[in-house]
């Protein structure tokens, strides 16, 4: 059993002060294996405050990250599954499947970690699974109204990951959970 | 010199030590054989001991400690005696034919304590008989310490309440009596050691009378522990009696340790009811005397036992407690005109604390004891002792810690001109004590008065100071500085967009007067505090259509686009065109296609004036790409404009894969969705034949400089995009252009030249796998893709 926290899109400080409360109290040092982050963070405060959290860090650059250098795309084993991150500023139309899907298909990734639009997706195709973490701070975005904080772990267990989505509605913190299953080292089906 | 001294009074003392060990030895004789002649005479010897004047007060304590050891048991002794027969008021008469007055006396102590506990006569008359005769003795370290040794042989025999040497004649305040007349004999024993002496020896006398000085503190324990001592008697009797030994005897070193001694040994809520009479003692004091500690102390005691329970504040009201300290210290600082600056804060930090524990809710108070500090800081401008700054910082903490509030704290008319003392670097500190006190709390600022306030308060990390200061700022701790700025920029928020509004129009006069470093930091979050004030409205004129709301969305974007454009100084342009963007897009939220035209204008402007970077330039098309593909509010003409140009740019990039990637990215451009009207189904393929020639040439200049082919992946992602379109049925990309796609990309995969790429191939693969999927898909989508061979 592998936790993965998929995250990002804080716009700390552009737009954000903070993670919220509740948010921050469940983000426990130790229990968690990898952060995958979709970037926007900004600032290098957040990054520090992350790598509390977990030392295997993987960030993906946004548009507005203080810090240059993170790559526009980074993939990465975990288990038997494959994964990719991105920001998704890259892909137009922005939050289009079908455009996703073809970076998943150019990565060749079972699951692919995107975000930019501040809202959270999971999405299932024939060549794998497209999660969007959602903004977690629930900041202002152009694309998406009403945003909630949102931010998604996943548990990765041989051939099985389980997608748990953690939202802040109207204060409270709401959870779901999605399965995706592998059937063969190429193709995820439900 | 001092060495020997050293060395001579460890002599002295061993030899006095062995001579009372010889006569101890003697006098044991005599108690076994109940010689009581020679016990006597032993005993005087032994004590005689105690005559020397050559130890200094430790050394004389520990040959003291020995003699006290032996009257223990010659103690028993006579209470042994007086069982066999002998009368006690004999034995008293012959220990006084003893031929020194110092064994004497000790002698007749001893005795005084079996007299008393045979209760032959009242204790009180004892009592007073010994407390008298000790007047024998005016030499301040003997005389200490036979006082001493009588406050201890006495302490279990006063006749207290309850006890058993109470009685008719007895009372409580024969035993208060005693001690005070003991108390205040030792005390001017002990004052006198500050005079004798050469003047060059002072020093040591100082240290020498500290020393003795819990001898003297004693008698006040003894005092405090005697149960008859209520509030009554305490007040009426015991405190003015000691206070008035206190200001007579005119001794600095005394009066600080007796007013400390009476403040820890006695009951706070004494202290409380006797605040005044305690407080008037204070400007009678010698003017050298650390009377602000010893107000601290007090007021520290007081704060701790309000917070102990809330059902003592009642008395602190009562007794009208803020008023008489606040007076006292007004007067205190008043009177000393040399107290250092850190010590007057320190005094108002106490009351302050003092008064946030007894009277939260009198913002008047706390406001009141600020004014004093201001008034006192007065014409010192910002100063430069950092014992005073760290004073101050903590009395600026003590409210924001106590009301976790910080619109309290703002309330406080005295607090920003306290700030201002401040030196730059520590009034920098202070604000952000300020803004974490805020962010911790997640308290939201929700009118522009507030913010206003609040502003002041925190300008110095706002703006440079006047004073230009040379110092080199420390670049990390600049970027956390205002950051935080930020961060407290996203706190200021109100459900009314006028109010709203004026918040915003606020922060925006502060945060310009911010100078370049700074604008960076605090433009962005004002702009999204604005985009969000703009959205909200723009639900607001939906609903309610017809009515004008007060503030629009059309009066708030002239306001953000001369923000952004501030940025121009510094200059940012990376941040401006996105900043530019996001406008755009809010305008197109709110259907105002000028406004929106404007905003794509000055990014654009951005773009080809200041945006040189390659790969910034990669980022920024983009964005612009993408922001434009979301447009819906544009006409023909204006779209027409912005989209020629924007594919103009990402034909102009740097590198090959960059501008075919950004052309066919402008393949959207032609195509939207959710639109009838824009679905171009020519242009989308100009757009990719084109990315297509971009490739082959990209290809060729691999073949030219690198003698083999690059990789096909462009051809792919093309590819992929003529799938793409072919589903959402573009007619003009027919199955033949794919079809001529794959073979292209297969052929050259098993070109000769080509180098080996696992990635391309693996996307290649599954870029059919995807054909052969969609091919198993029922009704159209199926039927579509069947002609395709992959």
């Amino acid at each position: 059993m592998v936790l993965v926290l998929a995250l990002g899109d804080l716009h700390i400080s552009h737009r954000a002060p903070d993670l919220p409360a509740k948010f921050k109290s469940m983000l426990v040092p130790g229990k968690i294996q990898h952060i995958i982050c979709t970037g926007n963070l900004c600032i290098k405060e957040v990054h520090d405050y992350l790598r509390t959290i977990c030392p295997d860090l993987h960030i993906a650059r946004g548009e507005y990250d203080e810090e240059t250098r993170y790559p526009e795309t980074k993939t990465l084993t975990i288990g038997q599954f494959k994964l990719g991150v991105c920001h998704g500023h890259q892909v137009i139309p922005w939050g289009d499947l079908d455009s996703l899907a073809m970076l998943q298909r150019q990565l060749d990734v079972d699951i692919l970690v995107t975000g930019h639009t501040h809202q959270f997706t999971a999405y299932k195709h024939e060549a794998g699974v497209v999660i969007n973490p959602g903004s977690a701070t629930g900041a202002y975005s152009s694309i998406t109204y009403d945003v909630n904080p949102s931010f998604v772990l996943m548990d990765i267990d041989a051939l099985r990951v389980v997608v748990y989505v953690y939202e802040l509605i109207d204060g409270e913190v709401k959870v779901d959970k999605i399965d995706f299953k592998k059937t063969t080292t190429t193709q995820v089906a439900h | 010199m001092i060495s020997d001294g050293v060395e001579d009074e460890e002599k002295w003392l061993a030899a006095a030590i062995t001579g009372l060990q010889q006569n101890s030895f003697y006098m044991h004789r005599a108690l076994d054989s109940n010689n009581l002649r020679d016990a006597l005479k032993y005993s005087a010897q032994m004590l005689s001991e105690l005559r020397t004047s050559r130890l200094s007060p430790h050394k004389y304590y520990e040959l003291y400690m020995r003699a006290f050891d032996e009257l223990r048991k010659l103690e028993m002794f006579f209470k042994e005696e007086t069982r066999r027969g002998c009368s006690i008021i004999d034995l008293y008469e012959l220990v006084q034919h003893a031929g020194n007055i110092l064994p004497r006396l000790y002698l007749l102590c001893t005795v005084g304590s079996v007299y008393i506990k045979s209760k032959e006569a009242p204790a009180k008359d004892v009592l007073k008989d010994l407390v008298e005769m000790c007047r024998g003795i005016q030499h301040p370290v003997r005389g200490l310490f036979l006082r001493s040794y009588l406050s201890q042989i006495s302490r279990d025999k006063l006749p207290d309440i309850g006890s058993e040497y109470e009685g008719d004649a007895d009372t409580v305040t024969d035993a208060v009596e005693f001690v005070l007349q003991n108390f205040t004999e030792m005390n001017k024993l002990w004052v006198r050691m500050q005079h004798q002496g050469p003047a060059r020896e002072k020093e040591r006398r100082e240290k020498e009378r500290s020393e003795l000085r819990d001898l003297v503190g004693k008698n006040l324990h003894v005092l405090s522990q005697i149960e008859g001592v209520d509030l009554d008697m305490y007040r009426d009797t015991v405190l003015p009696r000691i206070l008035e030994q206190v200001v007579n005897c005119k001794d600095e070193l005394a009066q600080y340790y007796l007013m400390d001694c009476v403040i820890q040994v006695f009951p706070d809520e004494y202290h409380l009811q006797t605040l005044e009479i305690l407080l008037s003692a204070c400007p009678q004091l010698q003017p050298s005397v650390d009377i602000k500690t010893v107000l601290s102390q007090l007021m520290e005691r007081l704060s701790n036992y309000a917070a102990s329970s809330t059902e003592v504040l009642p008395e602190f009201f009562q007794v009208e407690a803020f008023a008489k300290l606040n007076n006292a210290i007004g007067k205190v600082i008043e009177a000393q005109v040399d107290m250092p600056i850190a010590g007057a804060v320190t005094l108002y930090s106490s009351l302050l604390t003092f008064t946030l524990h007894v009277h939260p809710d009198r913002l008047d108070y706390v406001d009141q004891i600020l004014g004093a500090c201001v008034k006192k800081l007065s014409g010192k401008g910002k100063l430069d002792d950092s014992r005073a700054t760290k004073q101050i910082v903590a009395l600026l903490s003590a409210p924001l810690e106590k009301y976790n509030d910080i619109e309290t704290a703002l309330k406080l008319s005295n607090y920003p001109r306290v700030m201002e003392h401040l030196d730059d670097g520590t009034n920098k500190v202070m604000a952000g004590v300020i803004i974490q006190s805020i962010i911790k709390n997640r308290t939201h600022i929700s009118t522009a008065d507030k913010v206003e306030a609040l502003f002041e308060l925190i300008k110095g990390l706002i703006k440079d100071s006047d004073e230009k200061l040379h110092d080199e700022i420390d670049e990390e701790d600049f970027n956390e500085e205002q950051n935080s700025v930020a961060r407290l920029i996203q706190m200021l928020y109100n459900d009314d967009p006028e109010e709203m509004l004026k918040i915003i129009c606020t922060v925006r006069k502060y945060i310009l007067t911010g100078g370049p470093k700074r604008l960076p930091f605090t433009v962005p979050p004002l702009i999204f505090n604005s985009l969000k004030l703009v959205r909200r409205l723009q639900s607001q004129e939906e609903n309610a259509a017809g009515e004008e709301v007060a503030p629009t969305p059309k009066k708030i974007f002239p306001i953000l686009n001369q923000t952004i454009e501030a940025l121009s100084a510094v200059p940012v342009p990376e941040l401006a065109l996105r900043l530019y963007l996001q406008c755009a897009e809010a305008a197109n939220d709110c259907d105002l296609e000028p406004v929106a035209y404007e905003f794509f204008t000055q990014a654009y402007i951005l773009y080809e004036e200041e945006i040189s970077d390659s790969r910034a330039q990669v980022t920024a098309v983009h964005l612009i790409i993408g922001t434009l593909q979301r447009m819906n509010v544009f006409g023909v003409e204006n779209r027409d404009t912005l989209t020629h140009k924007a594919t103009g740019y990402s034909a102009k990039l740097l590198k090959k894969p960059d501008q075919c990637r950004a052309v066919y990215a402008c393949s959207h451009l032609f195509w939207v969705d959710d639109s009838d009207s824009i679905k171009d189904g020519e242009r989308v393929l100009l757009c990719l034949k084109r990315a297509l020639r971009i490739a082959n040439a990209a290809q060729q200049m691999s073949n030219a400089t690198r003698g083999s082919s690059g990789s096909v992946t462009l051809f792919i992602e093309i590819l992929n995009k003529y799938l793409y379109f072919f589903e959402k049925g573009n007619s003009e990309i027919s199955v033949s252009v794919i079809q001529g796609l794959i073979e292209l990309i297969t052929t050259e995969m098993h070109s000769e030249n080509m180098t080996p790429d696992p990635a391309a191939d693996a996307f290649f693969a599954s870029t059919l796998r995807y054909i052969q999927f969609q091919k198993q898909k029922e009704g159209a989508l199926g039927e579509k893709y069947e002609p395709i061979k992959a």
